[in-house]
């Protein structure tokens, strides 16, 4: 700002000043004015002998915001001030988005880790009482709880698949824009995303009492449970899919007296195929960690039940419930089971999530890579 | 020919039954709550033995012991959305127009993580993560600010308040108000930013000039979803909070914190008989239609507002005004991008 003419005329004397860059603050100032507050809070923290971790952080924090903001605008302006500020909140939130998500990652796995091994899937756990001894033996397992996710989410998953990719081929391959059936259709799948996961399960409890009787507790009323809330998700990825295909192939292929039908199967489909994959997939890794449906429509037992269409079902997000909120004689044992149950149904979501990832990588159109 | 004829209205047939298919289902799921809750809610209370006792003990009607369980759906979701919607919109602003163009993908796709955790998950996590952690800060307010009614009472010792439940859920509604609100901030004019830019503003005022005002109706919008879900979510509150069914404003007690409709059924469905789980079948009945209230509102907000009715364009930047698209389906073409995120967001909207 001062170089005036007079110093262009005269060599330079001492260091020159580069005028794009002064009146700011240097570069990482942001770093060192936040370890400045880390240092200096917890150092006065220590002092009082008050030391907490949430505290320092948080303080910490304020202290940055406010010293960042004095320096800013003392050296810069008002608003690069509030720019600072605001930049510094913004990154704040998404710490604090990631906090949590990182947080229960690491408590999940310390505490189901120990608990994770061979005899924990494959053996049937809960309590067994022995008449004669009286004694009652309690065994970890989580068989009953794999076999029960497996089919359950398994059912729902062969019933809303169809019908999610064949509405959403009803929705962008025939209705014709502004049609009455097709704007239900769409609005109504808005309104299913919305329903609350246990009004589902209510759903399936009432419909399979009226059917069978007051006794309604089964695999197959839980799978109609996670159907209505997996078909919405399916109709709209593929939905998204399906738009996402180029209108040329379709008119090429009309072109060349290819009837409909085909056209669907043989050009469409295929081209969003990787799609369609991974929305499938997402949608199961969302609903196979649905709890409340699955405890309204098919209860909970420590009895192996492989037979979905009678009887109670056992399943790892229900096992992980139950075993908390009602353990049995060995709390901590129970507590160690739902943990573990816990676990294997991240490791589940993740993995499903992780075929998802590759499939859409894999399959991607190529020119749009 | 006629074979493929034939294939044809089979095929077309099949579609559209699955498109009615959906209308039937969701009526009945209307009907089959409405059968099965009204004995309970046509049922007077005081003079039915069945429903003097258990879980619906000490009611005169349906509609006073729904009464609170509603308010206590609406104050849990309610302090949840104080909490998580300011980070979830500053999340969103992050990962559109603050983090580095290469790993604002990547940031996307961590969050979007956060709604693939399992509630249950949550719901352990909170109990031995997120009530402790609370402790000090619920101890804090309620020692100096005891006098708003908000932090009075007796304060919890081991944290099951309703606070640690509005905590949790306020994560678990994180990802899907930040990752709507991220793609109406991605679909900003870029003319206008650069304009703001070009101006000398900041980037905040950039922000606030051009990107806020566009996107305001679309996070409204996220915002009312981000409620839907939080209305709904069971497994976190039952686990978390101590309830009992009372109007009460204390976010940090242990013994007087509204329950939830939904907690509220996973509690006792199991307990329950007869006419008592009909009652319980009636509060969800409720449930469902708040939550359908909520929805339809931010639909509404999203249909009549939404710049170019774009519901689904796919978080891609939209080409300058002044360009007009026929649809959504130009979005691959336009940007050239892959499909997958764009398959990502549509799984949650």
């Amino acid at each position: 700002m001062t170089t005036s003419v007079g110093s262009r005329l005269r060599p330079p004397q001492g260091p020159i000043t580069n005028t794009l860059t002064t009146g700011q603050l240097p570069k990482f100032i942001e770093l060192y004015v936040i370890a400045g507050a880390l240092l200096i809070v917890g150092g006065v923290m220590a002092l009082m002998s008050a030391f907490s971790v949430g505290g320092w952080v948080f303080l910490s924090v304020v202290l940055y915001l406010v010293a960042l903001g004095v320096l800013s605008s003392l050296a810069e302006n008002r608003r690069r001030a509030t720019d600072r500020i605001v930049r510094s909140l913004v990154f704040i939130a998404f710490l604090l988005a990631v906090a949590p998500l990182v947080s229960t990652l690491v408590t999940v796995t310390v505490k189901g880790i120990g608990q994770l091994n061979w005899a924990f899937i494959s053996t049937t756990g809960g309590s067994v009482f022995d008449p004669d001894t009286l004694a009652v033996t309690v065994s970890h397992g989580a068989l009953q709880a794999v076999v029960g996710t497996l089919e359950i989410t398994g059912i729902a998953a062969v019933m809303s698949v169809p019908i999610g990719i064949l509405t959403a081929i009803y929705l962008v391959e025939y209705a014709q824009a502004g049609q009455w059936v097709a704007r239900t259709v769409t609005f109504l799948v808005d309104v299913m995303t919305g329903i609350p996961s246990i009004v589902a399960g209510l759903f399936a409890f009432s419909l399979f009492t009226l059917i069978v009787g007051p006794k309604a507790f089964s695999g197959f009323s839980a799978s109609v449970a996670l159907s209505v809330l997996m078909i919405p998700i399916v109709v709209r990825s593929c939905e998204e899919m399906l738009r996402l295909v180029p209108h040329d192939l379709r008119e090429a292929s009309f072109a060349l007296g290819v009837s409909r039908f085909s056209t669907i199967t043989r050009i469409v489909l295929p081209t969003a195929i990787a799609g369609i994959i991974t929305g499938v997939m997402i949608a199961i890794a969302r609903v196979i960690g649905e709890t409340a449906p699955i405890f309204m429509a098919a209860s909970f037992t420590d009895n192996f039940n492989a037979n979905p269409f009678s009887g109670p079902m056992q399943t790892l997000p229900v096992l992980a419930y139950t075993g908390y909120k009602f353990p049995g004689q060995d709390i901590a044992a129970s507590n160690a089971s739902a943990w573990g149950a816990a676990l294997l149904l991240v490791i589940i979501v993740v993995i499903l999530n992780i075929i998802a990832r590759i499939i859409a990588k894999a399959f991607a159109p190529k020119g749009a890579r | 020919m006629v074979k493929a004829r034939a294939a044809d209205r089979i095929f077309f047939g099949l579609s559209f039954g699955s498109a009615t298919l959906i209308i039937v289902i969701l009526a009945a799921v209307a009907l089959f709550l409405i059968i099965q809750a009204v004995p309970a809610i046509a049922a007077n209370w005081k003079d039915t033995p069945s429903l003097a006792e258990g879980p619906t003990a000490g009611y005169d009607s349906f509609w006073t012991y729904v009464g609170p369980l509603v308010f206590g759906t609406l104050f849990a979701s309610a302090i949840a959305l104080v909490i998580g919607a300011p980070i979830a919109i500053g999340i969103a602003l992050f990962i559109s127009h603050y983090a580095p163009r290469r790993v604002a993908g990547v940031l996307g796709y961590l969050i979007d993580l956060l709604a693939a955790v399992p509630s249950i998950v949550f719901g352990l996590w909170g109990i031995i993560v997120i009530r402790p952690l609370l402790l000090p800060l619920s101890g804090f307010l309620n020692q100096n600010f005891g006098w708003i009614p908000l932090f009075g009472g007796q304060v919890s010792t081991v944290g099951s308040t309703i606070l640690a439940g509005a905590v949790v859920l306020a994560v678990m509604i994180l990802p899907i108000i930040s990752s709507i609100s991220r793609e109406i901030f991605l679909q900003t004019p870029r003319l206008n930013e650069e304009a703001a830019l070009a101006l000398g503003a900041t980037k905040w005022e950039m922000i606030r000039l051009a990107v806020l005002p566009y996107a305001r109706s679309g996070v409204v919008s996220a915002t009312l979803l981000g409620l839907g879900r939080a209305l709904g979510e069971t497994m976190a509150i039952a686990l978390i909070i101590s309830p009992s069914i009372i109007v009460s404003l204390r976010i940090l007690t242990e013994g007087e914190n509204s329950q939830t409709i939904a907690a509220n059924i996973a509690l006792n469905f199991q307990i329950a008989d007869g006419l008592q789980r009909q009652a319980l079948i009636g509060t969800g009945l409720m449930l469902f239609v708040i939550s359908l209230a909520v929805n339809l509102v931010a639909r509404f907000i999203v249909a009549r507002t939404a710049p170019g009715a774009s519901r689904k364009s796919g978080g891609k930047r939209r080409p300058p005004e002044g360009v007009t698209l026929p649809s959504a389906t130009s979005a691959l073409e336009s940007t050239g991008r892959p499909a997958t995120d764009t398959q990502h967001e549509g799984a949650r909207a």
